[in-house]
């Protein structure tokens, strides 16, 4: 192996770590505020890749047709739980939420799909973002309540349904788009592309945003209070269940966005985002679902560990990283020991 | 004994349904599928329902049987069911080295590490030369034992059912047995299992492997109903469909897999056949629905399907215990009467940076009744948790009649004869008043997994009930004998634990207040038996905020505040102690002659 190869690897470890650091940030984020272990995050990123390939395509992608669909799902939600209190206000607020911009976002994307590299980016997180919220309200929110194990097995539900969503509105076909931009630079003997780059800038951006909401922003303490303190929090006049669609809007977007960035990369199928977000839970679960750099370390360890072996043992890959975890949950598992575990 | 004979029944119309004239083959096939998942939904039953580990790794473990038959049968040309031992001994032995690594891990992580190996596995399955890679292990011999050959379908949907059918009997004479109580202890935690002797971390392991075995046995008949072995049946997917089966059914019970792996297996069938009739690409929409039915389920029926059909069916009929039982043999008095049995010498426990119980002294003498109390947060329940192991020391030490306890672990400390009730009730509420108390008794005990399962342990369970009976009996509450533990009122509830630790045959009872919820004449009760057992030369160390009630009872008193003994004495010292006074009622307060309900409410 010499130096080209060894620094090859080493960029390739850390660009797939920033994406899984991304997607690592958005399960520590769903956990603290839901205690959802959120395994259906790797579909908000395969539904981020394929909307993005397809609008840049000029296609309608199937997740704008999804989003109303989903989107009305909730009302009918929402209306059976507020049956009995029903009022002008709740069903403007409902109509506008889940009518008016869903159709929005898919009348934009009939009209804009093909337009520019731009629009299909800001359309593609926006579609897939808004997702998250509806995604809450008809899975998740009956269940809030209820034990960490209960809300898994849901996320399992929501994985295979989402799994077989994309088969049905994207097809088998894996697909690939162009790159953001054609921008490359020599590091030495390393050409760094745009892609990378642009990969490294929207990790560390999202670090910094995610910063600002939780420490700056009231929305942000909000969600921080409710991850301490569900009962508390609610007892201080935190609306729990607006704090949970927050944070699957965000999960959804920060999936959206790292499936933009990785669609150029690699091809992505309907189910590729599977495999994909465990490697974010190895890592989030490295951080204990709780610590965003110690989560953005692990997740470049991961991927440094994964480009190696895809060299050293390419057919044990997966193995590696999933055998690995077992020993991280073991040290997590003593280092969170408390007196009695009850169920 | 009914479930029994009905799952016998059941099992064989299915067996003797193929020779029905005009049986569609494809139902046959149709109830192998069934068959095969509900063994391996069999085991998930005992390890999630039951026992509350989630493994989402089930067909991985299934894998190793298959894979053990595929590679000795073709590779090495054993006969088929020469290789059903090795198959399941492969099996248990993954189920033991992942084991040992996954029921140590608490909470959530337990199935997220099952994900984890269940994933690695599958990968591994499909990238070993030796497994034949991503294609598998085709032409498998079909299954012969001697010179009958299991080759036509109706024979082996007989092996297949007949498997079934023993799984579920193993399973029924499992959960009913001493090591089945300690598995359904688990849910509780482990500091109310380790109370009575029983290890969790070992309960856990056995439960792990008795499901690794199942779902080795169905990977095992797997092999020879499909003559081909390939990974994809032993991926994520299918371990996530197996627990499907568990919850759809209801995890908790038998009948319950059998519902899940029928209404699963049926369904997928339905959609796979029925389906492309309306829709084109219909097996697209597979995991759609049945994503959607799994969400849909946890929110309307959480407890699975089966607990919905049981309604209508008859109730079971309450334990019967024979009047022939043994009598399980007492204990000796470890020192005679009146010379100190419980020693705490200068017990510490800091956490972090709070001293909880600070260098205190105190002892237990033997047939004494000694009362510790103090306000809310003295560090009664901490010390508590001292003796009896919970808790390490952080400096000091507690002797139990001469011997160094402290460090020893809580099984030990129990099987030394230490018994002990919690502050916030732990039975398991689901469990007959009878089957909660008998727990108690599980050290009295010494049949394992293999008598439980062939029922070789009738006669020590028929006295360990005895005795759990005679217990029950003794502390005044034989008529709620057979009713759940959780539709006892909570007072009556903490007087089932003292039956539960009575039923250990203890020399030492630890009861955190005994007496909080009781009504004056249930306390009188109490008071009674507490005395009587003093005369049979019990010795009690008990925690409790009614003064009236330790007043009257207890030799000794010792008094902590924030964590320091500020007293110790007989009532009487106690009462008028000054020290006493100000800590409980600040110190303008002047002694009272009758000032005894100082404090009457529970700690939080």
């Amino acid at each position: 192996m010499d130096l080209t190869i060894l620094l090859f690897l080493v960029q390739d470890g850390i660009t797939n770590g920033a994406i899984y650091a991304l997607l690592g940030f958005a399960l520590v984020l769903v956990f603290a505020v839901t205690r959802i272990i959120f395994i259906p995050q790797g579909e908000f990123v395969a539904y981020g890749a394929l909307t993005y390939a397809m609008l840049q395509g000029g296609h309608v992608p199937g997740t704008a047709y999804l989003l109303p669909i989903f989107a009305f799902v909730a009302l009918l939600f929402d209306l059976y739980a507020e049956r009995s209190r029903i009022t002008g206000a709740f069903l403007l607020r409902q109509g506008i939420e889940k009518i008016v911009v869903p159709l929005a976002l898919l009348f934009a994307a009939r009209e804009m799909a093909g337009v520019s590299t731009v629009s299909s980016l800001i359309l593609t997180v926006a579609i897939v973002a808004a997702l998250g919220p509806h995604l809450y309200r008809i899975a998740f929110q009956p269940l809030a309540d209820r034990s960490v194990l209960v809300l898994l097995i849901a996320a399992v539900g929501t994985h295979l349904a989402l799994t077989g969503l994309g088969l049905v509105f994207f097809g088998a076909e894996g697909q690939k788009a162009d790159a953001l931009t054609d921008f490359s630079i020599d590091l030495g003997p390393l050409p760094v592309s745009g892609q990378n780059i642009a990969v490294y800038v929207a990790t560390v951006l999202l670090i910094a945003g995610l910063y600002w909401f939780f420490e700056r922003t009231v929305q942000g303490k909000a969600l921080r209070a409710t991850a301490v303190n569900r009962l508390g929090a609610r007892l201080v006049g935190i609306r729990t269940k607006g704090t949970g669609k927050i944070a699957l809007a965000l999960a959804a977007g920060i999936g959206a966005v790292s499936g933009v960035l990785l669609a150029p990369m690699t091809t992505i199928y309907y189910d590729t985002g599977f495999v994909i977000g465990l490697k974010g839970f190895v890592a989030a679960i490295i951080a204990g679902l709780a610590s965003y750099p110690l989560t953005a370390a692990a997740a470049i360890a991961v991927g440094l560990i994964e480009s190696f072996s895809s060299f050293f043992a390419s057919d044990y890959k997966e193995v590696i990283v999933f055998t690995l975890l077992i020993p991280v949950l073991l040290v997590r598992s003593f280092a969170s020991k408390h007196t009695d575990e009850e169920d | 004994m009914t479930n029994r004979i009905a799952l016998c029944l059941f099992a064989a119309i299915i067996i003797l349904a193929p020779f029905i004239p005009g049986f569609p083959p494809f139902w046959i096939i149709l109830l192998d599928n069934i068959g095969l998942a509900a063994i391996v939904a069999t085991g998930l039953v005992v390890l999630t329902g039951v026992g509350g580990l989630t493994s989402f790794g089930q067909a991985a473990l299934a894998g190793f049987g298959a894979y053990t038959a595929a590679v000795l049968t073709t590779q090495y040309g054993w006969s088929p069911l020469a290789t059903l031992p090795v198959a399941l001994a492969v099996s248990a032995l993954a189920a033991l080295l992942l084991g040992f690594v996954t029921v140590r891990l608490a909470g959530h992580y337990l199935p997220l590490g099952t994900i984890a190996w269940g994933l690695a596995l599958y990968y591994l399955f499909g990238q070993l030369e030796l497994l034949g890679r991503h294609d598998g292990i085709s032409s498998i011999p079909p299954l012969t034992v001697g010179p009958i050959s299991f080759h036509e379908p109706a024979r082996l949907h007989a092996v297949i059912w007949g498997a079934l059918l023993i799984s579920g009997i193993a399973t029924l004479n499992l959960l009913d047995s001493r090591v089945g109580r300690a598995i359904r202890s688990l849910r509780r935690g482990s500091t109310m299992a380790g109370a009575f002797g029983i290890s969790a971390s070992q309960a856990k392991l056995i439960v792990f492997v008795y499901a690794a075995v199942l779902a080795g046995l169905s990977g095992w008949l797997y092999a020879f109903f499909q003559s081909a072995v390939t990974p994809s049946p032993f991926n994520i997917n299918a371990g996530i469909s197996y627990l499907f089966m568990a919850v759809v059914g209801g995890a908790g019970q038998v009948w319950g897999a059998i519902a899940g792996a029928f209404i699963i297996t049926e369904l997928r069938d339905v959609i796979q056949r029925v389906m492309p009739a309306l829709i084109t690409d219909s097996a697209l929409y597979e995991p759609i629905v049945f994503g959607v039915l799994l969400i849909v389920l946890l929110q309307v029926a959480p407890d699975g399907l089966w607990p919905l059909v049981q309604r209508f069916l008859p109730e079971a009929k309450p334990r019967r215990i024979p009047a022939d039982a043994q009598t399980l043999t007492g204990r000796d008095l470890p020192v005679p009467r009146g010379s100190e049995i419980l020693k705490v010498s200068d017990a510490t426990k800091k956490f972090g940076g709070l001293t909880a119980v600070n260098a205190v002294n105190f002892g237990v003498k033997s047939g004494e009744i000694v009362a510790l109390i103090g306000p809310n947060g003295a560090g009664k329940s901490t010390t508590f948790n001292l003796i009896t192991g919970v808790l390490s020391l952080s400096s000091g030490s507690v002797s139990f009649a001469g011997q160094t306890i402290s460090g020893i672990g809580q099984q030990r400390i129990a099987e030394l004869g230490i018994a002990r009730t919690f502050q916030h009730v732990k039975l398991l509420p689901d469990m007959s008043v009878l089957e909660n108390v008998a727990l108690g008794g599980h050290l009295r005990g010494r049949k394992g997994l293999l008598a439980a399962l062939l029922r070789a342990d009738r006669a020590e369970e028929a006295a360990l009930f005895a005795e759990a009976a005679r217990q029950i009996e003794r502390v005044g509450l034989a008529e709620h004998m057979h009713k759940p533990a959780g539709s006892l009122a909570l007072g009556q509830q903490r007087i089932v634990e003292i039956a539960r630790a009575l039923t250990m045959n203890p020399s030492l009872l630890l009861l955190d207040e005994p007496a909080a919820g009781l009504r004056h004449f249930e306390k009188g009760q109490l008071s009674q038996l507490l005395s009587q057992l003093r005369s049979e030369g019990m010795s009690v160390l008990l925690v409790e905020h009614d003064m009236g009630f330790v007043m009257g009872l207890t030799d000794h008193i010792v008094v902590l505040d924030f964590g320091t003994k500020i007293a110790e004495g007989p009532p009487d010292v106690i009462r008028k102690h000054p020290a006493v006074l100000e800590a409980y009622l600040g110190g303008a307060a002047e002694p009272r002659e009758r000032s005894e309900t100082v404090s009457g409410g529970a700690e939080a």
